[in-house]
Parts: structure tokens; C-alpha cells; sequence
């Protein structure tokens, strides 16, 4: 356990010392997420007026929860290319033989982009507040948001984590970026799902990332969540995936 | 010499802005149908001089005239004359081998239809048929080269200019392509101007040579007279042990003048017609033990030395992290 | 050779290297489609909005792969002509008989070509899913123009950044600026219904959102003169600095006597 623990903070600290020395590390992660948030909120917020648009917060909140959603799924898919980019310099293989438990660097690696996912969600929430976003949700609801965040990123680095360790090249940007990509915007991006209609309706109510936005809109505007079925979501949605990357972590290991 | 397929420099500089003259001055002819290489160390002036001659820059002073033309006021009458390989392969890794070769064939303005069966002749001759469907991204470094030199050929140049063309090729790529500039001078009359770090090129290849430092030509000559000039050829003495090997220069030191040696060796210049038999008999009479005799020709690196005061591969190597020569 | 022969030829290899990079064919064709999908399906409800001038989302939307596609386009162009500096490739073209316009011409026809049979794909979706266009056949046919002439604005400008620098990265790099443009603009909602006052007053001075309406305005109005003119000039006003720039980037690239 103890090694583990070695292993996991050795990673991290490499990763969280790049981004923290060199703060242009974080920008992609900040920039994208902060250019959505201002496109969607402020050019589509009269679409909160649509007859039947029912959210107290108002749509910047409704639009902060997507973005900062989308800020922690990207965040995970950041560190798989910094993953994939150790696999290609050799320095993963470098860590692969000094570290005495190879599932500290899964670890290590998620720690990081935790944290990163941490600051960027942090950026992002003092901005919202600075663009007049009302928040409804009390300490607890706002904490359970943050832990959904928090979810949803370790979600997606597991997942960009498994397709860098299987493909082991920079060239596997893409397909890790584009499934996620997809899976968010199928999803209740500018209108609540029962605004939705026709078919990205019956695709929104199946995609398990549903639950997730909507659970988040629930906990900022203090709505009745279904605690159950949110994080019921989150972590089944982390256990396969942290499956899937513990898998790739044995084939990159096979593969030398 | 007004000759069509020849080239005279007279007095040509070019300047870089803020920057030293990368070419200070050249005076050079190249007859019809010779080979010519121009040698020298990275940053020479080398391929500043080959984009110059080649219109691609022009001069800051001086004049040349290529295939009869003016390079400044006959840019195109020159460029319809010669053929250029430059120091990158300049190919487009998505088009095949026979795509390059319909694509210059057509901006050279050959009739439409001779194009295809001259780019299936130049193919077949630089042993690119087989590959010529394959997008040239694929292509080895010694293929690039060979279809560099083919598309140079399309237009039946006059004189033709090869920028480094062997660097980074195996030995038996250097030698195929060694043997197609050699033919073309040969046999079809082309004028060749050839730059080249490597001394062993413009040994073999070039009938004659000229040696480029700091941009201005330091020598210039047939590879065997600028070696005699040098004079006689030099022995060198390896000891069997460290010890003796003041012994061994002592009695090296009678036969000529000391040279520089590699590490832990004896090595005198041979004067006064002595030879390498009358050396070893020498040093059996007083004993000493040699684990290795050379006898050295002299080399165009010795000539280089000579006119420099340095040694053109240890040049190479000091300069392998410096830049590049200046382009456009 | 005459400069048509040799534009011909030019555009026959920048066509070749297109088709050659699935990477440059299927997302420039694919991801604007998948977009549009996605922004129809979530903002239908959008079109209850008192004020929205149709009642299908789709038809507001489908100017928008039209944009999408000029990016790509401008990408292609920019790392096509990047890529001929830093390979030296425009050397070797330097030493041909070939007039520089034909160079410009060549890659810019090869990259409009690609973008033309991108729009005739858009338009066939587009009615496959329920486009209904005022504008009748006259006006699909100015859409395809109009969608040509933002498509030469952007690929110049691509080409100007490319031969400019001499860098796909930095080609590359303009992509994201480009991007904000896009969604900065009346994209997703007509002007007039853009309730917070400072992203309407962006949009109104933001180029791109006179293209997105002159487009649409085909779609959704039939022939509005003023939605045309606007869309129209923009796109000159945009296209000709960058074909002159482009130009003048290329004589100094192509350097010769």
C-alpha cells in the first residue's frame, strides 16, 4: 500500500509541478471551457424564455453546469494526451520499470488531473459569480456538485487513460477526444430534456450523461435531486471505466 | 567562353542583412560537359552560390552568366536551360513518384504527348518503376534523392546543379547515383555542378574541384594537382608500445619533416624520393616494435588544411550543430 | 503552357492531396453535419421564441456547416501551401516555367473544389431531413455561390497565414481564433433575439454573423436583398485583402530572377 501511495504522489507531483511552474499548461483546459460558457450564456440566454423552460437560476447556471461538466471530461482527456505523450518519449516505459506498483501511476496520473480539474473548476465558478450567476443550491448541494465534477473527471481520464495505454501514441488524440465530445452534446446541452423532442430526445434520455447534467442543474438551482440515481450514474460510469484503464495499464505493460 | 552549357562567375557576393557576406567574391568557369565540385565545409557558401547560379537568389555585386544567360536579366532563359537538386529533396509526400513526374513534366511545357513517356523513362533509368505508384512519403531517403534528380531531368537541362546530393545516403545509393552523374556527363555532354562535404565525392566524381571557405574559393584545380601541390605523401607509425614512441619518431624524423598524427603516433612527411620500404627497413635496424605502418596520399582534406589551416572533417564535425547555410 | 494548363494542374494536386488524407476529407464534411444534428435536435424549442422566423430549427441551421466548412477549408489551404515552404517544394516550382498565379489559383480551385462537393453533400442532408427552401432552385444555386465566395475568403486567408509563415502550426493555430468567430456571431440565434447586450452588440460587428444571415436569409426568406448584399460583401470584403495578401505572401516566397 505504501508503495502505491510512493508511486501515485511521484506521478502526480510531476504533472501537478508542470502545470503549476508553467501556468500555459492549464490554459487549454480554462480557455475552452470559459469560451463555451460565454458563447452559450451569452448568446443563447433568451432560450431560457421558450414557453416551458423551467429553471430558477436562471441560464447561466443552467449553462455553467454543462461547462463545467465539459471542463472536467476534457480535463480527463488532457491527461490521457499527456499520458499517450509520456508513451511516446519512452518516459512512461521509464516509470513502467522503476515503480514497484504499476497501478500507482494510474493513480498518480488521475491525482494530477484531479487537481488540475480542481483549479479549472475553480477559475471557472469565480467567473460565473463574477457574470451575475445566481446560485440557488446551499453548501451541500454546491459540495455535491463539486464531487459530481470531480467524478466525471477521473471518469474521463480512466477513459482517455485506457485508449493512451492501449495506443501509446499522440495520434490516439482524437479518439479519445471525439467519444467524449459526442457523448456531451447528445445530451441537455442549451434546453432542459423535456424540451428536447425527436430523435437527439430518445438519444438524450439514453446517454447516462444525462443524468449527470441534469443532476447537476438540480444541486446549483436547490432542486429536488435524485441522489440515487445521479451518483448511482457517476460511479457506475467510474467503475467500468476505471476497469477499462486498469486494462490498458496491463496491455502496455505486456507490450514492453 | 560563351559556351551554351557553361558557367562563368565573375566577382558574385551576397549579402544577408546584418549578417557577414555568406559568398565574398567568387571567381569561377565550369567548361561544357565537366563536372565540377564545389567543396567545402557547412556554412562555406555552398548553397548560397548553387541558389544564386540557379536564379532561386540573386547576387548582391558581381555577375555570372549560366547556359549563355545572364542569372540576373536572363532568370528564365537560364531556368529553362538547367535542372537543380537542392539540399532538401523538395518532394509532396502525398503524390506518387509518377504524379511529381506528370506534374513537372507539365509545368516544363513539354508537348503533351511526350509527357508520360519521359517520366516513365526517367523512372526506369533511376530505378524508380516499380515504385513510381507509391506516394513518395514512403520513398527511402535514397529513392527521394534518385526522383529529385529525375525530375531535374525532364526538360533535357544543359547543365544541371546538385546540392549536396549524396548526404544521408547508404553507400550503395551514393554509389548508383555517383554512376547516372558520371553517365551524364559522359554521355549526353551535361554540364554538372556539384556541391559536396564529402571529399571522397569529389575525388571520384569531379574533373575538377574548387574548395569554398568562408566564402571565398581557396583552391581551385584537378583533384591530382591540387594533391601535388601538397607534395609528397606522408607515413604514420602506430607503436606496439607507448614507450617507444619517441624512438619511433626519432627515426621517422630522418626520412622528412614531422605532421600532425593520430593520437600516440609517429608521422613524418616523405621529402627526397624516400620510400616506405627504406622507413621500415630503418626502423628494424634500430629495433623498434610498430603494431601499424601507413603510407597516406595526400588527401583533399590535406589541401584544405593547407589553405585553411584546418582539417575539412573536423570541420564537419565542430559545425554539425551550427545552422544550416543561409537560404532566401 | 498557358496559366489556365498550369492552375489546372496545380488544382489537380492540391485536389490528390485532399482526397489523400481522409483526416482532410471526412471531418470537414462529417463534423459540421454532426453539429448542426445535435444544435437542431437541442434548440428546436427555440423556434417557440416569439420573433424566430421559422418554425424548423433546421432551416435556421443548415448555414451553419457552410461556415464550418470555410474553416476547414482555410486550414487545408494554409497547411497545403505551408507545407510546400517548408519542404522546399515552392523551390522546385520556382524553377519551372510556372507563373505564380497559377500556383495561388491552383490551390485555392483545388480547395474550393472540395468545398463545393461539401456543400452540394450539406444541401442534400439538409433536404433529406426537412430543408425547406423559399428561395426555390435560383436560390439554391446563389446559396452554392455565396458558399463558394466565404469558402475563398477563408481558404486566402489560410493561404496567406501559410505562405506568410512558412508553418502548419501556425496555420493551425489560427483555427481556435477562427472558431470564436463563429460562435461569437448570430449562429445560433437571429440577432434581434439575442437577449444580453453586449454579445448582440459583438455579433453585430462580427463579419461572420453577415454571412451566416446572408445564407440564411435564402433559406427562410426567399430573395431578401439586404440580407444578400451584406452577406455578399462581407465575403468580398473579406476574400479580396486575402487573395491580394496571399498574393504578395507568394511573391516572396517564390523568389527568382
Amino acid at each position: 500500500m505504501r508503495r502505491f501511495a510512493d508511486v501515485a504522489r511521484g506521478v502526480a507531483w510531476r504533472s501537478i509541478h508542470r502545470f503549476v511552474t508553467k501556468p500555459q499548461f492549464l490554459l487549454p483546459s480554462l480557455i475552452f471551457p470559459l469560451f463555451f460558457f460565454v458563447a452559450f450564456a451569452g448568446g443563447l440566454s433568451n432560450v431560457s424564455n421558450v414557453p416551458g423552460f423551467d429553471f430558477p437560476s436562471g441560464y447561466t447556471a443552467f449553462q455553467f453546469v454543462f461547462v463545467l461538466l465539459q471542463a472536467s471530461a476534457f480535463g480527463g482527456v488532457f491527461t490521457g494526451f499527456s499520458i499517450a505523450a509520456d508513451f511516446e518519449s519512452g518516459f512512461a516505459r521509464r516509470m513502467m520499470l522503476a515503480a514497484p506498483n504499476r497501478l500507482g501511476i494510474l493513480a498518480g496520473y488521475a491525482i494530477a488531473a484531479l487537481t488540475r480539474a480542481g483549479i479549472v473548476g475553480g477559475l471557472l465558478f469565480a467567473v460565473a459569480l463574477a457574470t451575475g450567476m445566481r446560485v440557488h443550491g446551499d453548501g451541500v448541494d454546491l459540495f455535491g456538485l463539486v464531487v459530481l465534477a470531480l467524478l466525471v473527471n477521473v471518469t474521463a481520464t480512466m477513459w482517455a487513460a485506457g485508449v493512451a495505454m492501449r495506443l501509446r501514441t499522440i495520434q490516439a488524440g482524437p479518439a479519445m477526444q471525439m467519444p467524449v465530445f459526442v457523448i456531451l452534446f447528445l445530451a441537455p446541452v442549451y434546453v432542459p430534456l423535456d424540451l428536447l423532442s425527436g430523435w437527439i430526445e430518445a438519444v438524450a434520455r439514453v446517454n447516462p450523461y444525462t443524468a449527470l447534467v441534469e443532476g447537476g442543474r438540480e444541486l446549483i438551482s436547490g432542486g429536488a435531486v435524485r441522489v440515487w440515481l445521479v451518483y448511482g450514474v457517476a460511479v457506475a460510469l467510474l467503475a467500468g471505466f476505471a476497469v477499462w484503464g486498469v486494462r490498458g495499464l496491463r496491455r502496455a505493460e505486456s507490450a514492453g | 567562353m560563351t559556351a551554351t552549357n557553361g558557367i562563368e562567375v565573375a566577382g558574385v557576393v551576397r549579402e544577408f542583412k546584418n549578417g557577414p557576406r555568406a559568398v565574398d567574391g567568387i571567381d569561377l568557369e565550369v567548361a561544357p560537359g565537366e563536372i565540377y565540385g564545389f567543396l567545402g565545409p557547412n556554412g562555406a557558401g555552398k548553397s548560397t552560390t548553387v541558389l544564386m547560379l540557379t536564379t532561386l537568389l540573386p547576387p548582391t555585386a558581381g555577375s555570372a552568366r549560366v547556359a549563355g544567360h545572364d542569372i540576373v536579366r536572363d532568370g528564365a532563359a537560364v531556368r529553362a536551360l538547367i535542372g537543380a537538386a537542392l539540399q532538401e529533396a523538395a518532394l509532396d509526400p502525398l503524390l506518387t513518384g509518377r504524379d511529381h513526374m506528370r506534374l513537372q513534366t507539365t509545368l516544363q511545357g513539354l508537348p503533351k504527348g511526350r509527357r508520360r513517356a519521359r517520366g516513365d523513362e526517367l523512372l526506369e533509368r533511376l530505378g524508380l518503376a516499380d515504385a513510381a505508384d507509391r506516394k513518395v512519403g514512403g520513398y527511402s531517403g535514397g529513392m527521394k534523392r534518385r526522383l529529385d534528380v529525375a525530375l531535374a531531368l525532364v526538360h533535357y537541362p544543359r547543365v544541371l546543379f546538385l546540392d549536396e546530393p549524396t548526404t544521408g545516403l547508404d553507400p550503395s545509393s551514393r554509389s548508383d547515383l555517383w554512376n547516372e552523374v558520371a553517365r551524364l556527363a559522359r554521355d549526353e555532354g551535361v554540364t554538372v555542378f556539384l556541391t559536396t562535404q564529402y571529399l571522397e565525392e569529389a575525388d571520384v566524381l569531379a574533373d575538377r574541384v574548387g574548395i569554398i571557405d568562408h566564402g571565398r574559393i581557396v583552391a581551385e584545380g584537378t583533384p591530382e594537382r591540387l594533391k601535388a601541390e601538397i607534395g609528397r605523401p606522408s607515413v604514420e607509425a602506430i607503436p606496439a608500445e607507448r614507450s617507444e614512441r619517441d624512438a619511433i619518431a626519432a627515426v621517422l624524423a630522418r626520412f622528412g619533416a614531422p605532421v600532425a598524427a593520430s593520437p600516440g603516433a609517429a608521422a613524418v612527411r616523405l621529402e627526397n624520393g624516400e620510400d616506405l620500404v627504406a622507413v621500415v627497413r630503418a626502423l628494424d635496424a634500430e629495433r623498434v616494435r610498430v603494431a601499424d605502418l601507413q603510407l597516406h596520399q595526400p588527401s583533399l582534406d590535406d589541401v584544405f588544411l593547407a589553405k585553411t589551416g584546418r582539417k575539412l572533417e573536423a570541420d564537419e564535425e565542430a559545425a554539425a550543430s551550427e545552422p544550416a547555410e543561409a537560404a532566401a | 503552357m498557358s496559366l489556365a494548363e498550369q492552375g489546372a494542374e496545380m488544382a489537380r494536386r492540391s485536389i490528390l492531396q485532399t482526397l489523400r488524407q481522409p483526416a482532410m476529407v471526412i471531418p470537414p464534411i462529417a463534423f459540421p453535419l454532426v453539429l448542426m444534428a445535435v444544435n437542431v435536435g437541442g434548440l428546436q424549442s427555440a423556434t417557440r421564441l416569439p420573433g424566430f422566423p421559422t418554425d424548423n430549427y433546421l432551416n435556421f441551421a443548415i448555414a451553419f456547416p457552410f461556415i464550418q466548412g470555410a474553416l476547414f477549408a482555410s486550414i487545408n489551404a494554409g497547411s497545403s501551401l505551408a507545407r510546400d515552404v517548408e519542404t522546399g517544394f515552392m523551390r522546385r516550382l520556382a524553377l519551372t516555367p510556372m507563373q505564380r498565379a497559377a500556383l495561388l489559383m491552383g490551390n485555392l480551385a483545388g480547395v474550393m473544389t472540395v468545398a463545393l462537393c461539401s456543400s452540394v453533400i450539406y444541401l442534400v442532408v439538409g433536404f433529406a431531413a426537412g430543408l425547406r427552401f423559399e428561395a426555390g432552385v435560383g436560390g439554391v444555386l446563389v446559396l452554392l455561390a455565396l458558399g463558394l465566395l466565404i469558402a475563398l475568403a477563408f481558404a486566402s486567408l489560410g493561404a496567406l497565414i501559410g505562405l506568410r509563415t512558412g508553418s502548419g502550426e501556425a496555420v493551425q493555430g489560427v483555427f481556435p481564433v477562427f472558431f470564436v468567430l463563429v460562435f461569437l456571431s448570430s449562429n445560433a440565434l437571429p440577432r434581434e433575439l439575442i437577449e444580453q447586450d453586449w454579445f448582440r452588440a459583438i455579433a453585430t460587428v462580427n463579419p461572420v454573423s453577415y454571412l451566416f444571415e446572408g445564407l440564411r436569409s435564402l433559406v427562410i426568406f426567399g430573395w431578401d436583398g439586404e440580407a444578400l448584399a451584406l452577406g455578399f460583401g462581407v465575403a468580398l470584403a473579406i476574400a479580396l485583402p486575402a487573395v491580394l495578401g496571399a498574393s504578395a505572401a507568394l511573391n516572396t516566397r517564390l523568389v527568382r530572377t
